[in-house]
């Protein structure tokens, strides 16, 4: 395991931020970190680059562990938290600079860097006058300068646009696939981990509620047929009928639990040979709100 | 030690660019410079008067500011800015998120402060003495020339260095624990007016107040003039005097608390 915590706990005063979290990162994998807002994910990736003092439980990176370790296993850690941390009377180069300069890395590195998060035009520009995007992708460039093993990023598609996600989902995906690094990325969008990660960890009021790899997840999150029909009333009958469950119907939707591509080429057909008239057709996931309705009722 | 270096070159790389680096230079500029300009304008007036009392009205003037406000302020401001300048990029969790000590990033920011204080001391010393020579150089009837204070007056500057270590110590800890402007300004500005006050009115025990140091030590100047106009003054500067002590025993005191604070400290 490349990140391998037990039973860790913190403390904001008496509010109880992280309850007996134990993570387990695997080498090589894109860790989605879920939750909605406050859930404590910023207050476990602090925990995680010992910004916070450990209160309870252990932390093990590298299998080392995070206290008599700090320096060394800090040394393959490239992170990015909340906001990015940038200078804003520096340039964008000049902060990378300012980092290469801590990191004793070349200034070669930070050109590559610059060119990789695709801000060379504005390698001269103040910080200060950057976009919110273009702010975040310098966030990720700093992170990334080191060319670390593990790399902890604190939603970093805050801010970036449609083009910019998906850059950012496919220079991670690369940064796996192709060089070996372990990504541990925290998000509150489903979807957007859902596209990327192969682990996947459930996390709200600090406690972690679900964890495995990205099939487990779909096996829970439970995807259903949504069937835009002229009449859903009479429609659901005849699916009903059929031995089809249908589970919710609305004025212009009507749901089926999601068990195979065949099945929904079935619901469309039997509803067309029935003169219903078929608007749309199409498969959708639980937003992440029943996830995790659905995973705290399970526990 | 290297994340020492490291560190401290990239306190100059980040602040090169700000008021809290080119105040430090700046400012001794400007006094110097207006000085000069009115001792050339009043030279008639001034042509009387030996070399020495020259000197002393020259220097004199810039100390006077400098002991009882201009450097307890200067210093409150540079302790305040290369703190600052994490605090509003809000990157004290990257700094302590490199594979750099604490110690090594707390230090370096520390002796960058005082870096900045040893600039701007050396500076103010330096024009002082250059603007002073240059003085009887384009206005020969100020006998500038005729007179040396360049090893007292270098004692004297070393001395107000040691006696601002205190406050310097005091007031990095304030700005790195507060992020706002009025804390550490208020509470710096508020010590050391109590400081000008209790050394202006010779309260005994002024010694051990760390802001009136830069004051005690500028007085102790006057009184090395001695008493009488007529006679010699003499040149000499106690270096460790008591307040002095004090001062270091200040500085290395709360350096080290300060240490410990951001050993404990979470970063937010």
């Amino acid at each position: 395991m490349v990140i391998d915590t037990q039973g860790l706990s913190f403390h904001f005063g008496s509010q109880q931020v992280v309850k007996s979290l134990s993570l387990q990162v695997p080498e090589g994998s894109i860790y989605g970190f879920l939750g909605p807002n406050g859930a404590g994910k910023t207050t476990t990736i602090k925990l995680l680059l010992n910004l916070l003092k450990t209160e309870e439980g252990s932390i093990r990176i590298f299998d080392k562990d995070l206290q008599s370790n700090r320096i060394a296993i800090l040394a393959e850690i490239g992170s990015l938290i909340e906001q990015p941390a940038i200078y804003l009377h520096l340039t964008g180069k000049e902060n990378l600079m300012n980092r290469a300069l801590l990191l004793e890395v070349p200034e070669s590195r930070v050109d590559e860097m610059l060119a990789l998060v695709h801000l060379k035009e504005a390698a001269n520009k103040k910080a200060g006058k950057y976009s919110l995007g273009m702010k975040q992708r310098l966030g990720i460039a700093l992170a990334l300068l080191p060319d670390p093993k593990l790399l902890i990023l604190d939603e970093p598609t805050n801010g970036l646009d449609p083009n910019g996600i998906i850059e950012v989902r496919e220079l991670l995906i690369k940064l796996v696939t192709k060089h070996n690094k372990t990504v541990f990325v925290s998000s509150h969008l489903l979807a957007e981990v859902e596209r990327m990660a192969t682990h996947v960890g459930i996390i709200d009021h600090g406690e972690l509620l679900f964890q495995g790899s990205i099939k487990d997840l779909e096996g829970i999150s439970q995807p259903r047929v949504q069937v835009e029909v002229n009449n859903t009333v009479d429609a659901a009958n005849l699916l009903k009928k059929q031995g089809f469950t249908v589970t919710d119907i609305t004025e212009d939707n009507l749901s089926v639990p999601f068990t195979s591509k065949t099945q929904m080429s079935e619901i469309n057909a039997l509803l067309n040979k029935n003169n219903y008239q078929v608007f749309s057709i199409h498969k959708v996931h639980k937003d992440l709100e029943k996830l995790f309705l659905d995973i705290t009722q399970k526990a | 030690m290297k994340g020492f270096i490291l560190s401290f070159r990239s306190e100059f790389y980040k602040t090169r660019k700000t008021a809290a680096f080119w105040s430090s230079i700046i400012l001794p500029l400007i006094i110097c410079l207006l000085l000069f300009i009115g001792f050339f304008s009043h030279s008639d007036n001034l042509a009387k008067q030996p070399g020495a009392m020259l000197w002393f009205q020259f220097a004199g003037a810039i100390l006077g500011v400098m002991g009882s406000l201009l450097l307890p302020m200067l210093i409150v401001f540079i302790a305040y800015s290369v703190n600052n300048i994490e605090h509003k990029a809000e990157t004290w969790k990257t700094l302590f998120s490199l594979p750099i000590s604490k110690l090594s990033v707390y230090s370096a920011k520390y002796l960058y402060a005082l870096f900045l204080v040893i600039l701007c001391l050396a500076l103010f010393l330096l024009f002082t003495l250059g603007f002073g020579n240059l003085l009887s150089v384009v206005k020969p009837t100020l006998k500038f020339n005729e007179y040396h204070m360049e090893g007292f007056l270098t004692q004297l500057y070393f001395k107000l260095l040691l006696s601002s270590l205190g406050i310097l110590s005091i007031q990095f800890l304030l700005s790195l624990l507060f992020r706002d402007f009025l804390k550490p300004m208020g509470i710096g500005f508020a010590a050391t007016i109590m400081g000008v006050i209790l050394a202006g009115t010779g309260w005994q025990y002024a010694y051990l107040y760390p802001y009136s140091h830069a004051m005690l030590t500028v007085k102790s100047m006057h009184e090395a003039r001695g008493g009488s106009d007529h006679a010699m003054p003499q040149l000499t500067v106690d270096l460790f005097t008591k307040d002095i002590w004090v001062s270091l025993a200040v500085a290395a005191g709360v350096f080290i608390l300060g240490y410990f604070i951001v050993l404990k400290k979470s970063v937010k």
